[in-house]
C-alpha cells in the first residue's frame, strides 16, 4: 500500500528530529558567533537571543545584487536529475532523502584523511551568510542568501600535500531513495563536479548547511553543497558525501554526457554561448512579466575577485 | 471548406480553448511555479505542438476508420495551431523580451533552437494565411504543395522542443514518434497509390484516399 505523504510536512520532521534539531543549534550557536568579514553581507546580530536562525537578508538591496529571490521560488524550482528532470517534483522527491548522520569522507593529497560526521565539520567553522547570484545554465538567475564557510577553510584543516592540483565532489549515491539513480538514467550517477586548486580555495568559494537563515532544504542540496557563485550552476554540487585532492582533473558529470557542451570551467560568460542556446541574458526569478531579461555579466558579476584566476587563457576554448 | 458552423463547431471551438483558459487562469491563480514566464511559454509551445499532430492526425484517421466527417475540422484544428504558435512568439517577443530588440536579435542569432522554431512558424503561418476558400482557389494545385510544408513544421518544431532542453528527451521523443508515425503513414499510403496506379496503367488514375484535400 502506498501512503501518500503530506506536501505540507516540513523537511524538519521528515529528518531524525533529534539529529536536525542538534545540527540546527550548532548551526545556529556558529552563526551566533560569526565574525562580520568585509564585502560579506552580515548575519544579523543577537541570534542566541532569538529562537529562530537570523532572519534572512531583508529583501532590499543586499550588496549591489538587488533584492534576494523570495525562499519559496528557491524551494521549488531546483534541478535535482537524482529526483526528476522536473524541477517542481524534485522539491517532493527530494524530501525521501536522509540527511541525518550525514558523514563526508575526505581523501586523497591531504594529511588528513577520514570519514567526518557534518556536525564536526560544522563546529570547527564559522558560519556566515553570502548573498551570491546564482546563474543557471539554462539562462535564469536568483539571488540566494546561502549560509556556510569558505571551502578554503576545509581544506586546509586536512592539510593539502603539494600535490594537490584538484578538487573532486561527489554526491550521494542512494538511488533507494533517488529515482533517476535506480532507473540508471540519463547521467553517470553518482554526480561528480570539480575545480582547479585555485578556484576551491578562493574565498567566494563556500560550502553551504543552510540559506534563508535556516538549515538547507534537502531539494536545495542538504546536508552540504557546494556554491562557486562565478560558474554556471551545475558546478554547485548538492548533497557531497566526498570531497578528494586530486593531482589530475577528473572527470565531471556533465562535461561526460555532452563534453561539447558543458565545460570543465563552465565561468558564467556572455560572449560564450552555449551551443544551443545564447548565454547573453537571464530570466531572474521573481521578475515580472514584460519585465525585460537580466543581461548576464561575465563572471556573474564577480570578475573583479576572480578574473585574475583565468588571465592567461582562451576564455572560448575553455568554456 | 470554410468553417461550417453548427454545435460541433461550437464545442470542438471551445474544446481547443480550454488550454488558453487553462493558462489564464493558473495565471490569475499564480499557479505557475517559480519561473511563471517560463511555464506559459513551454505551455503555448506545448500545445501548438499538439494542435499540429491532431492536424495531422485527421487524414489518417480517416482513412483508417471511413469516417468522413472530421475532415472538416482539420483546418480548424490547424489555425488552433497556428493560434498557439502566435501567442507562443508573442511571449518570447514581449512577455519575457519585452521588447527588447537588440537582446532578442542576439538571442536568435545565438540560439539554433530558435530558427528551428522560426521555421516551423513561418510555415505555420503561410499556412494560415492560404487557409482561407478564396486562397485555395487562387494557388489551385500549388495549396496541397504549400500545405504538405505542415510535415516540415512539425518536424522543426519537435527539433525546436529538444534542441533547447539540457540533456532529457522524453517528451520531445514522445512527440517525434509521433510525427514520424504520421509521416510514415502517408508514405504508406504514397507507396500505394503509386502501386495501384502502375497496375492500372494505362486504364486509369490513381486512387487518392486523400479526398477533401
Amino acid at each position: 500500500m502506498i501512503i501518500k505523504t503530506d506536501k505540507t510536512i516540513p523537511a524538519s520532521e521528515i529528518t531524525d528530529p533529534l539529529v536536525f534539531q542538534q545540527r540546527r543549534k550548532i548551526i545556529k550557536a556558529l552563526l551566533a558567533s560569526a565574525l562580520l568579514p568585509a564585502g560579506i553581507v552580515p548575519v544579523s546580530a543577537n541570534t542566541e537571543l532569538q529562537p529562530r536562525w537570523p532572519e534572512p537578508t531583508d529583501s532590499t538591496d543586499s550588496g549591489g545584487l538587488g533584492p534576494t529571490t523570495p525562499a519559496e521560488l528557491v524551494k521549488n524550482y531546483t534541478n535535482y536529475y537524482e529526483f526528476s528532470f522536473n524541477k517542481e517534483d524534485s522539491t517532493e522527491l527530494a524530501q525521501r532523502l536522509p540527511t541525518a548522520n550525514w558523514t563526508i569522507e575526505i581523501g586523497g593529497e591531504v594529511e588528513k584523511p577520514g570519514h567526518y560526521q557534518l556536525e564536526d565539520i560544522l563546529s570547527r567553522q564559522t558560519l556566515r551568510e553570502y548573498v551570491y547570484r546564482f546563474r543557471c545554465v539554462e539562462a535564469w538567475s536568483m539571488v540566494v542568501p546561502w549560509v556556510g564557510f569558505p571551502l578554503a577553510e576545509l581544506i586546509k584543516w586536512v592539510k593539502p600535500l603539494s600535490g594537490a592540483k584538484f578538487v573532486k565532489f561527489t554526491s550521494v549515491y542512494d538511488p533507494g531513495s533517488m529515482p533517476k539513480q535506480r532507473i540508471d538514467a540519463m547521467l553517470n550517477w553518482p554526480y561528480v563536479e570539480a575545480l582547479r586548486i585555485d578556484e576551491a580555495v578562493h574565498p567566494l568559494t563556500i560550502l553551504a548547511a543552510g540559506m534563508y537563515g535556516d538549515v538547507l532544504p534537502k531539494q536545495n542540496g542538504a546536508a552540504l553543497r557546494l556554491v562557486v557563485p562565478w560558474k554556471y550552476g551545475f558546478k554547485s554540487i548538492k548533497a557531497i558525501v566526498k570531497i578528494e585532492l586530486l593531482q589530475r582533473a577528473p572527470m565531471t558529470t556533465w562535461h561526460e554526457f555532452a563534453p561539447s557542451e558543458y565545460g570543465f570551467y563552465a565561468n558564467v560568460n556572455p560572449s560564450v554561448p552555449h551551443p544551443r542556446w545564447s548565454q547573453f541574458s537571464e530570466r531572474q526569478l521573481g521578475s515580472g512579466f514584460f519585465t525585460p531579461r537580466r543581461q548576464t555579466e561575465l563572471y556573474n558579476g564577480y570578475g573583479e575577485q576572480v578574473a585574475s584566476l583565468y588571465s592567461d587563457m582562451d576564455l572560448r576554448h575553455f568554456y | 471548406m470554410w468553417l461550417r458552423i453548427n454545435n460541433a463547431w461550437i464545442a470542438i471551438s471551445i474544446g481547443c480553448l480550454l488550454p488558453l483558459f487553462g493558462l489564464l487562469l493558473d495565471i490569475a491563480t499564480d499557479n505557475l511555479g517559480s519561473n511563471p514566464i517560463q511555464a506559459i511559454h513551454i505551455r503555448l509551445g506545448d500545445w501548438s505542438l499538439r494542435f499540429l499532430c491532431l492536424t495531422l492526425a485527421i487524414t489518417p484517421i480517416q482513412t483508417m476508420t471511413k469516417w468522413r466527417g472530421m475532415a472538416d475540422y482539420r483546418q480548424m484544428l490547424g489555425l488552433y495551431a497556428f493560434f498557439y504558435a502566435t501567442l507562443h512568439v508573442l511571449g518570447y517577443l514581449f512577455v519575457d523580451h519585452a521588447g527588447e530588440w537588440g537582446v532578442i536579435g542576439i538571442d536568435i542569432i545565438e540560439s539554433s533552437y530558435i530558427w528551428f522554431g522560426v521555421i516551423a512558424y513561418v510555415i505555420v503561418l503561410s499556412l494560415a494565411i492560404t487557409s482561407p476558400k478564396s486562397a485555395k482557389k487562387r494557388l489551385g494545385k500549388n495549396w496541397k504543395k504549400l500545405h504538405r510544408l505542415i510535415y516540415y513544421a512539425a518536424g522543426a518544431a519537435v527539433i525546436h522542443y529538444f534542441w533547447q532542453l539540457k540533456g532529457n528527451l522524453f517528451q520531445p521523443l514522445f512527440y517525434l514518434t509521433i510525427v514520424v508515425f504520421l509521416l510514415g503513414f502517408r508514405i504508406l499510403v504514397w507507396l500505394k497509390n503509386r502501386q495501384l496506379a502502375k497496375l492500372m496503367l494505362p486504364k486509369g488514375r490513381p486512387i487518392s484516399l486523400e479526398e477533401n484535400d
